[in-house]
């Protein structure tokens, strides 16, 4: 390889360190809640964002400091840390000496919206490859400089020293502030995992210190100068148009700007957040009368007669319905999962700024590049007038509100001609942001007489379309251009089974609509799917009198060696019993059920096998969620604590989900608008949680962001039947379902 | 009439007297059951006691808070002193667990536990009376089966007299009526279904009807309203004065969510029946509704004159409008729909005209938080927000801007008593 | 409108355009202070804790001129010297935030309790803490970081 070191592009960022010192510039000005500076940084294009380019990734300026620009962004799952691990190792650099700048369309790459547990192992082996093309560079380049070969380098705390003796040269020296003008090099071989010092290594994270003493900058604490505040007026339902608004209605609250009020998109702009909080929920406007939504005690009627427009067959194995066909034990259940909303702590939140007809936008979103696209098209902006930064919000497990939030601060500072921040309210989050849409799922088995399960079939009921980007719901009631598209996530993952049974139909459904606009959440379609095969598997099981963890081991590929290790270690962590039918254990009415479930995540990457700990009140229907045991293997682990975290995460949020959630609507709008109505997990109701994690320093690192969420549902389900003979099928459980099982009522 | 034969008919009527007077009091003890005795096991009696028992509310007395459900020892105060209630558990030396079921049932109906001792009305044998004796053995099965758990109840703090216990026999033998509920052929089968219910178990007259000097309901004046833990428990008779009819419909699903659109949330005592109602058979629920709504058949209906938003109040001073503002008009909204939280307009609140302030302060200062787990209306407590004084002025500004009635004169004094029942979690 | 406020042990003189205005958003907006957050503004998730008087409170519905003289601290008043308060280090050694939104009203109430109650037995954390929601699945780790504290 030759250096590469072309002065030639050096000219755009004056003065050398200039480059160093604006791409320093953003961070530092968030940290002190100036973020206005941001905007003025480098001029967009000036530096590459290409994912070809190395610079697009890394600089290394004179004082030896790394920033890192990463595409993906921390979402509070602490992938941060685990990229600056990733760049840290790879260079030899200390870990206090890299910063990550993230998710800002003018200085990061593209790599996707940061979703589907995917950071660590696409974008994070992209940055790897960026770093080892990088260190490529820089050590041939040190070789030069010292006039010694290559592989006589050896490189310690961005310091380059011969092993011979004979001096020594700085990362800062070599590159300083300067571009490395290199194509990322597929070839560059990254360091050998046994010499990681950083990664792999419990690391702790840096915004949590300053997390815990108000000194991290939120998204919702970004303030721009002049900036004003601005609230959206939601329509009462779905579909509703706006007839008239009596401006006059918000006259005595003080500090009102201006009501902006464009198709069915009605806004006020105001001089003070909390006016902007009071005009909107004090001003008048009367608005059509709509009902676009089913009843939802039909819900799954409604989803069972929606048309298809397509299947997507997900497996197909033999000849499964000539299989089914053949007399037998049939099998045959149906199992639903509710509609979710995400419930961010934090309501979706964004400021939008023009200058000179350019608009730039700060927002928590999962996706920066394609909002850009998607405001630039709303707004009918040319691409390159729209900048969209990343800020750290509350938590978001998928694409929530904050798009919208940014959509609405977009059309509301066009209309004031100043910067707004628009925050969103509870009941905006709660009833306006996409969901995870309603899943059903018919599944059917056929075991013959000696005891084989000789087909599987299954079919889903799920909205069409894939990830992607969700419409603007700012565009839509403006009536401004969106792609109209519906975009549930990649909800067919996870159809297909990992058990080897002779015939296998999986079918999935692509229905042309669904009753709300959907989205990802976290594990989106892997964990209604996970939920139908796992507890579907246990009914199986159990009609065939074997021992769940058995089973699993005994129709698993036999060559995976690491699901079976897997579900060994499940079985020694747990303290397994083997066991042939529900136990039904527990004296009196406490009754005390453990379930387990198991997920190859997509078939090719992480493997989780959990087991719960239930117990039921076996007269009042209650169900507590009591113990749950991890066993996680996602190959190479860059940061365990992160792991845990995430796991931690998963395994409480979806314990809520299961036991406690479900979108409530009536025929024209979602009516569970608050925590009052869509009650999740308190401390009370906290389980206990024993993580296992399976360290594979040699394998290719996957994700640890949701695959973990995938196995909770089921293994309680499982759980519940070992404890009362009584099948949950239904997501949530909740009491009268529980009771319904276990024919009470 | 002779001096002696005077005598001899003053102490044969003292022997008989005392005789009688033994004959209440005493009654004997009843035999611990076998420490083998097998728990109950049928699953779908013990459900059906669940069903009864959550009726019956008897964990709501029966549990102390943040100890496990039916093992007692919660405080009860009452006129008399504080009776602590007792561990229903199967725990056989600090619970019920050597009591059989003869025992229970003797209990539930006279009012006597497993040792003889007559048990104070605090427990509501005088409805529980009317339990028939299949319900009593699921109840008692229901319990039974439950974990045992040893929680030692303090014993009572009662002023003399009252803390002797023989005294109860006299209450009993002006109070306890132990015929039973003969059905009403006059009335459909729903109906019947719920009087027994609400008549027993349900023992809702505790609450909603008033009681004399004695402690006693005032039979004469069924469902005219009560007090329940300083609430006032609104009268189910036609004095009741609301916004809108209860239809059985409506009355079920309040019961059931503790909400209904045009009637409001279900605070203070009253949210842990609805609590207790969500659990069981929605059936049931109706039937105590039909019941419930028939006391009130009479009553007209006094739609609220005020709109929505209500009046601006005349006289109150633009401090107390900005303390609205900023801590209620978030969810008690002026358009007129449900706000966050399952709020109303207060405009629709019986509690905003009624004669007394006790029910408003006590919201006011705990809000409603028993549905935070399960999901259903919620109000924060503003107890530790604001201070005595705020407390009043935002009390009387809601009473000027949402009803027509004239300014609280209690409202200092309630909110004293608020603070001393303590606050919520 | 004037108001007078003592946050954190300094006092501040402030301009308020309308005396509704919840002390939330005199603290984020006017002070600057970055640990209350607002969450859902009706009193149901603790994200706006601060303590008033000593007492856990939701800032999102305390209108600032109900506050009057009365001490308020939120978050940055529990640091010591510019630095994490046991509490806070405590969470900060447990790695107790993902997100963090949340945090500073967990930190806020988990105080209030051991202020009362140096040794609180897990029971009685859970139910302290029953009012602060969080979406992250943090609560694990919040309960490690309540105990290191309170060990
Ligand atoms: S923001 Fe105050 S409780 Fe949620
Ligand atoms: S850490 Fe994200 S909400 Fe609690």
């Amino acid at each position: 390889m030759t250096l590469q070191f072309k002065p030639s592009r050096r000219d755009v960022f004056k003065g050398g360190g200039s480059l160093v010192v604006a791409f320093a510039f953003a961070p530092a000005a968030l940290a002190q809640g100036a973020v206005q500076g941001a905007a003025q940084g480098p001029a967009a294009g000036a530096k590459p964002v290409a994912l070809d380019q190395v610079d697009s990734f890394l600089s290394i300026d004179d004082k030896g400091q790394v920033t890192l620009y990463s595409g993906k962004v921390d979402l509070g799952t602490g992938i941060r840390i685990g990229l600056q691990q990733i760049v840290a190792e790879e260079l030899d650099v200390p870990l206090a000496s890299v910063t990550s700048v993230e998710g800002d369309t003018a200085l990061t790459p593209d790599q996707g919206p940061t979703y589907g547990s995917q950071t660590i192992q696409n974008a994070g082996m992209q940055i790897r490859q960026a770093a080892a093309t990088a260190k490529g560079a820089l050590l041939a380049q040190a070789a030069q400089h010292l006039g010694v070969d290559k592989a006589d380098l050896t490189v310690a705390a961005g310091v380059v020293t011969a092993r011979s003796g004979g001096g020594r040269v700085t990362y800062a020296e070599l590159i300083g502030g300067k571009m490395f003008s290199l194509n990322l090099d597929e070839a560059a071989v990254p360091k050998n995992p046994a010499d990681y010092t950083i990664v792999g290594k419990a690391t702790p994270r840096r915004d949590i210190p300053e997390k815990l003493t108000g000194r991290f900058t939120f998204m919702h604490d970004v303030r721009v100068p002049g900036m004003l505040h601005g609230s959206v007026i939601r329509p009462p339902t779905l579909g509703a148009t706006l007839q008239s608004v009596d401006e006059a209605s918000i006259k005595d609250i003080p500090g009102v700007v201006k009501v902006v009020h464009e198709g069915d998109f009605l806004g006020v702009v105001t001089e003070t957040e909390w006016a902007a909080v009071r005009a909107a929920r004090e001003i008048k406007a009367t608005w059509s009368k709509t009902e676009p939504l089913p009843e939802q005690a039909k819900l799954w009627q409604h989803v069972r007669t929606t048309k298809v427009v397509k299947d997507d067959v997900t497996s197909n194995i033999g000849d499964s319905a000539a299989a089914m066909a053949v007399a037998g034990k049939q099998l045959k259940a149906t199992y639903d999962f509710a509609i979710h909303t995400h419930g961010s702590i934090g309501p979706s939140c964004s400021v939008s700024e023009f200058k000179d007809g350019k608009l730039t936008n700060w927002s928590a979103s999962q996706a920066t590049h394609n909002l850009r696209k998607q405001l630039a098209l709303m707004l009918s902006l040319p691409l390159e007038d729209v900048r969209c930064i990343y800020v750290d919000g509350a938590g978001c497990y998928g694409r929530n509100g904050h798009e919208d939030a940014a959509a609405d601060s977009a059309l509301l500072a066009q209309a004031v001609g100043k910067p707004v921040r628009v925050q969103w309210s509870r009941a905006d989050e709660h009833g306006w942001d996409p969901k995870g849409p309603p899943t059903l799922i018919d599944l059917r088995a056929n075991i013959d007489a000696s005891g084989n399960v000789t087909a599987w079939e299954s079919e889903f009921f799920i909205p069409q379309g894939a990830g992607g980007n969700v419409d603007l719901l700012t565009a839509t009631l403006s009536g401004k251009p969106a792609d109209n598209l519906l975009s549930p996530g990649g909800i067919t993952n996870d159809s297909a089974i990992p058990y080897k049974f002779p015939n296998i139909k999986t079918v999935c459904h692509r229905l042309e609509t669904t009753p709300l606009r959907p989205s990802w959440i976290r594990t989106p379609g892997r964990m209604q799917n996970t939920f139908a095969n796992e507890s579907f598997l246990d009914e199986i099981v159990a009609a065939l009198g074997a021992d769940p963890i058995a089973f699993r081991l005994k129709h698993i590929d036999p060559a995976d060696s690491r699901g079976r290790a897997l579900l060994e270690r499940l079985k020694q962590v747990a303290a397994w019993e083997t066991r042939t039918a529900p136990r039904k254990q527990g004296t009196g009415t406490t009754l005390k059920g453990r379930g387990v479930s198991y997920v190859k995540y997509e078939l090719v990457r992480t493997y989780v096998g959990i087991v719960a700990d239930v117990e039921v009140d076996s007269a009042m229907g209650d169900v507590r969620v009591k113990k749950v045991y991890v066993v996680h293997d996602c190959g190479q682990i860059i940061n365990p604590s992160g792991v845990r975290a995430q796991i931690e995460g998963n395994v409480v949020q979806t314990v809520s989900r299961v036991m406690k959630e479900e979108v409530l609507f009536d025929r024209g709008m979602v009516t569970s608008l608050d925590w009052a109505t869509y009650p999740i997990l308190r401390f009370p109701e906290l389980p206990e949680l024993v993580i296992d994690l399976i360290d594979r320093p040699t394998e290719k690192p996957w994700g640890a962001g949701e695959p973990s969420a995938a196995v909770v549902p089921a293994a309680i389900s499982n759980a519940i039947f070992d404890a009362t003979g009584a099948r949950l099928r239904s997501v949530p459980f909740k009491r009268d379902k529980v009771k319904a099982a276990m024919q009470l009522i | 009439m002779s001096l002696r034969r005077l005598g001899s008919f003053v102490v044969a009527a003292g022997i008989l007297i005392i005789l009688v007077a033994i004959w209440l009091v005493w009654h004997p003890a009843i035999a611990p059951t076998a420490e083998s005795a097998a728990i109950p096991s049928d699953r779908t009696q013990i459900a059906r006691g669940a069903d009864l028992a959550t009726i019956g509310n008897c964990s709501d007395c029966h549990t102390a808070a943040g100890r496990p459900p039916y093992a007692g020892g919660r405080a009860i105060p009452t006129p008399f002193g504080t009776i602590y209630a007792s561990n229903l558990t199967p725990d056989r030396e600090t619970g019920i667990g050597a009591w059989s079921e003869e025992a229970f049932r003797r209990a539930m109906h006279q009012g006597v536990d497993r040792e003889g001792r007559n048990l104070y009305p605090a427990f509501p044998y005088d409805h529980f009376t009317f339990v028939t004796d299949e319900d009593v053995r699921s109840i008692y099965a229901f319990l039974m089966s439950r974990p045992a758990v040893a929680n030692r109840i303090p014993a009572n703090e009662l002023d003399f007299p009252f803390n002797i216990r023989p005294i109860v026999a006299g209450w009993k033998l002006l109070f306890l009526r132990q015929t039973p509920l003969q059905p009403d052929p006059s009335k459909g089968e729903e109906w019947n279904r719920g009087r027994y219910l609400v008549e027993g178990l349900g023992h809702c007259g505790s609450c909603h009807t008033p009681r004399n000097v004695l402690g006693a309901e005032k039979k004469d004046n069924l469902y005219a309203g009560g007090v329940a833990d300083g609430w006032n428990a609104p009268p189910l008779d036609a004095s009741l004065v609301k916004a809108h009819q209860w239809s059985a419909d409506q009355l079920a699903a309040y019961l059931s969510t503790g909400w209904h659109r045009q009637h409001g949330a279900a605070a203070g005592p009253m949210a842990d029946v609805a609590n207790n109602l969500g659990r069981v058979s929605p059936a049931e629920v109706h039937a105590i509704a039909t019941y419930v709504a028939s006391l009130s058949a009479g009553a007209k209906a006094v739609a609220p004159t005020l709109p929505a938003g209500g009046k601006v109040p005349a006289g109150q001073p633009a401090a107390v409008a900005a303390l609205y503002d900023g801590a209620c008009a978030r969810c008690h909204n002026s358009r007129g729909d449900v706000g966050p939280s399952q709020a109303l307009s207060l405009s629709l609140s019986t509690a905003v005209q009624g004669a007394g302030s006790a029910n408003v302060v006590r919201t006011v200062m705990h809000g409603i938080q028993s549905y935070r787990t399960e999901g259903g209306p919620y109000m924060p407590g503003f107890d530790r927000m604001l201070s005595d004084a705020q407390i009043a002025a935002l009390v009387q500004y809601v009473r000027a801007r949402y009803s027509d009635q004239p300014q609280w004169t209690d409202v200092a004094a309630e909110i004293a008593k608020a603070r001393q029942e303590g606050t919520q979690p | 409108m004037k108001v007078s406020l003592n946050v954190n042990g300094k006092s501040a003189e402030l301009d308020v355009a309308d005396p509704s205005t919840p002390l939330l958003y005199v603290l984020r907006n006017d002070l600057g202070l970055h640990g209350p957050r607002f969450g859902c503004g009706l009193g149901q998730c603790g994200a706006c804790m601060v303590h008033v008087d000593g007492e856990p409170t939701f800032s999102c519905l305390l209108p600032v001129t109900a506050v009057a003289d009365r001490k308020i601290t939120t978050l940055e008043g529990l640091l010591v010297d510019g630095k994490p308060g046991k509490l806070q280090q405590a969470f900060i050694d447990e790695e107790a935030a993902q997100c963090g939104y949340c945090i500073s009203g967990m930190v806020m109430q988990a105080q209030a309790l051991l202020n009362r109650n140096a040794h609180p037995t897990d029971d009685e954390i859970r139910s302290h803490m029953a009012p602060n929601l969080c979406r992250c699945g943090t609560h694990v780790a919040i309960m490690r970081a309540i105990k290191r504290a309170a060990a």
